[in-house]
């Protein structure tokens, strides 16, 4: 317990100073207070542990009947009531690592333009308006993609099938637009912002003293952007891309509109397949029994925990390079 | 020997110039990488304005839903239903987002601090539709029917996070030596908090807020499984209630013309509004990257 005029004497935000050490020696505004926002964060914590909870509570049903194998079945009969959920897990990685594949060699190409060769006057209103594309939400892209984008990915898909049919990836039909293809061009415009702007920020931490040594010793800036700042802060951009990831994989409107929602195993680019999000957005309103709801809730506690661990894992990366200052949202 | 040097010359040349030359490529490539972001931004934004612009009439905004199949009608009952739900969704979150703020700022503890501010960021992270499933097992089986309500705990879900980073951030800004002063002149803390330290930050609180309504106003998945929709007029919130999103993707993924038209003149709106409000927020306080 520290002495009654603590509260006084103490330099405010420091990390040392708790006023939780000595709620007894404060005057009792500050104590009804301080009890006040720690309820707050109280709540935070209660909310976080709810939404696990209710996931859980919600998928019990299918859990108990379907255990584990779940996420291996390859089965998914609302007839039969027989539930898994493999191909599901499958298109959702598919469609993400497209949209990665597509998306990452552009905003990382972006976010050095940005951070490194733009003139100062461009930065500003440039770095606004790739985050501008990240406010508009999935249902647009989603719209947008289903009477723009579509149609001239049919053009494309039956370009690609007539000369490279052969390929086992174009095999698939190409009559739909619909699909793999389509889901994945507009995932990657989806994360292109995201992964930008962080690879942005971590690309501007990087010490102004690696790229000024390189261009000292001869450098072209080209050289002493791949040899000295790609490398120094090549974590935190695995962790931006890997939250790219995760927000692709969580992605529900736009890849429900454009996906072509079948339940089947991934042939090739252009089969119309479901992702976990578009198979609980397009299934729910027809679920008409309980282990049926069960079932979809059980695809989304699957989903949930892919997301974490991957989000998780991404914050870890970037926290390690840059302290946590990065990201759209400050 | 004259000529040695000279080739010797000419050979470190050639080397200089194709360094200068993969210089200039990435140059290009790198731009052009950041050319085709913007490009993709302004070409959905002129497609919306292009399709929706048009559509848009003082019967759209007015009118019910003709029933499905007839031509006309307009969407008044999602406007109304979303600026309810978001609005009752903010009223739930921004306490709980800026008390845990203030909490996290102003009564630094180490690891409950740390350990809240890490669930906040994964919060952010959970898919949204996640979250409307929560939900709907957290209040919609409760209660038995989908309901305005439950989308604005849903909603509240998305934004508390988004207000607690912003808000932390906003905080965090305030000089520490106005604090000093007010608890020198031996004010109490919590008064301190509410008079100085609040206003000071006013306008960053009001940004984060902006954008957490901004972006709840656009999130579809969720209302999928609690507000869920409404044809009628319905501004009860213990009834379904249409969302403007929701309304989109229906109208967009059903079979009528009439539907397309009215969704993209419904996107119109939505994306007009989402942008103003990030418009507004620019100006209000500047964004991180110019400072």
């Amino acid at each position: 317990m520290a002495g009654r005029n603590t509260i006084a004497t103490s330099p405010l935000p420091a990390q040392k100073t708790k006023l939780s050490d000595h709620p007894a020696s404060a005057n009792w505004g500050d104590r009804i207070f301080y009890n006040l926002v720690r309820l707050s964060a109280l709540f935070v914590i209660i909310l976080s542990s709810l939404l696990v909870i209710e996931l859980f509570h919600g998928s019990w049903e299918a859990i108990n009947k379907f255990g584990i194998g779940f996420i291996w079945g390859t089965t998914w009969d609302p007839v039969k009531e027989e539930f898994g959920t493999l191909p599901t897990i499958i298109g959702t990685l598919v469609k993400s690592l497209l949209a990665l594949i597509i998306a990452v060699p552009i905003s990382i190409g972006a976010a050095v333009y940005i951070a490194i060769f733009a003139p100062k006057w461009l930065r500003g209103p440039l770095s606004y308006l790739v985050e501008s594309l990240a406010a508009i939400p999935s249902v647009i892209f989603g719209l947008w993609g289903l009477f723009v984008l579509v149609p001239i990915v049919r053009v494309i898909q039956i370009w690609l099938k007539g000369h490279f049919g052969w390929f086992p990836l174009f095999s698939g039909p190409a009559v739909y637009g619909v699909g793999v293809l389509a889901a994945g061009i507009i995932l990657a415009i989806m994360i292109t912002p995201i992964i930008t702007a962080i690879s942005r920020d971590i690309i501007r931490s990087v010490p102004k003293s690696q790229m000024e040594g390189m261009l000292a010793l001869g450098a072209t800036r080209w050289e002493a952007i791949r040899k000295a700042i790609l490398p120094y802060c090549r974590v935190g951009l695995a962790g931006a891309v890997i939250l790219g990831l995760g927000r692709a994989l969580g992605e529900t409107m736009a890849v429900t509109m454009v996906g072509g929602n079948a339940f089947a195993l991934i042939t090739s680019l252009f089969d119309p397949v479901h992702s976990m999000a578009s198979q609980i957005a397009s299934e729910f309103s027809e679920a008409t029994y309980s282990l049926y709801i069960s079932s979809l809730i059980y695809v989304g506690l699957v989903l949930f925990g892919i997301t974490i661990i991957i989000n998780i894992l991404a914050q870890i990366l970037i926290w390690k390079i840059s302290n946590g200052k990065v990201g759209i949202i400050e | 020997m004259a000529t040695a040097t000279q080739s010797k010359l000419h050979v470190t040349d050639l080397h200089f110039r194709r360094r200068k030359i993969a210089d200039r490529l990435a140059f290009i490539a790198l731009s052009a990488c950041a050319g085709i972001t913007v490009f993709m931004l302004l070409i959905i934004l002129s497609y919306i304005f292009y399709k929706g612009a048009t559509q848009i009439d003082w019967n759209f905004l007015t009118a019910l839903p003709k029933p499905a199949g007839e031509p006309g009608g307009g969407i008044r009952n999602a406007l109304i239903g979303s600026v309810i739900i978001v609005a009752l969704a903010s009223l739930m979150a921004m306490p709980i987002g800026i008390g845990t703020a203030i909490f996290l700022n102003e009564f630094p503890s180490f690891w409950v601090g740390r350990a809240i501010r890490f669930l906040a960021d994964v919060l952010t992270a959970v898919p949204s539709i996640v979250v409307g499933l929560a939900v709907y097992t957290l209040v919609v089986r409760p209660m038995g029917s989908f309901s305005g309500f439950s989308g604005s705990v849903a909603y509240a879900f998305i934004m508390i996070p988004i207000i607690i980073i912003t808000a932390q951030e906003a905080l965090r800004l305030v000089p520490s030596n106005l604090r000093e002063a007010s608890l020198a002149l031996g004010v109490p803390r919590w008064r301190t908090i509410l008079m100085i330290v609040l206003p000071v930050s006013s306008r960053a609180l009001l940004t984060g807020l902006i954008l957490a309504v901004a972006r709840a106003l656009g999130e579809t998945a969720p209302m999928l499984f609690t507000s869920f929709g409404n044809a009628f007029g319905n501004v009860n919130i213990s009834k379904p209630t249409a969302t403007v999103p929701v309304v989109i993707y229906r109208y967009a993924t059903g079979p009528y013309d009439d539907w397309h038209s009215q969704a993209w003149a419904a996107a119109f709106i939505l994306v007009g509004v989402i942008l103003l409000a990030s418009i507004i927020t620019r100006f209000v306080i500047r964004s991180k990257f110019d400072e």
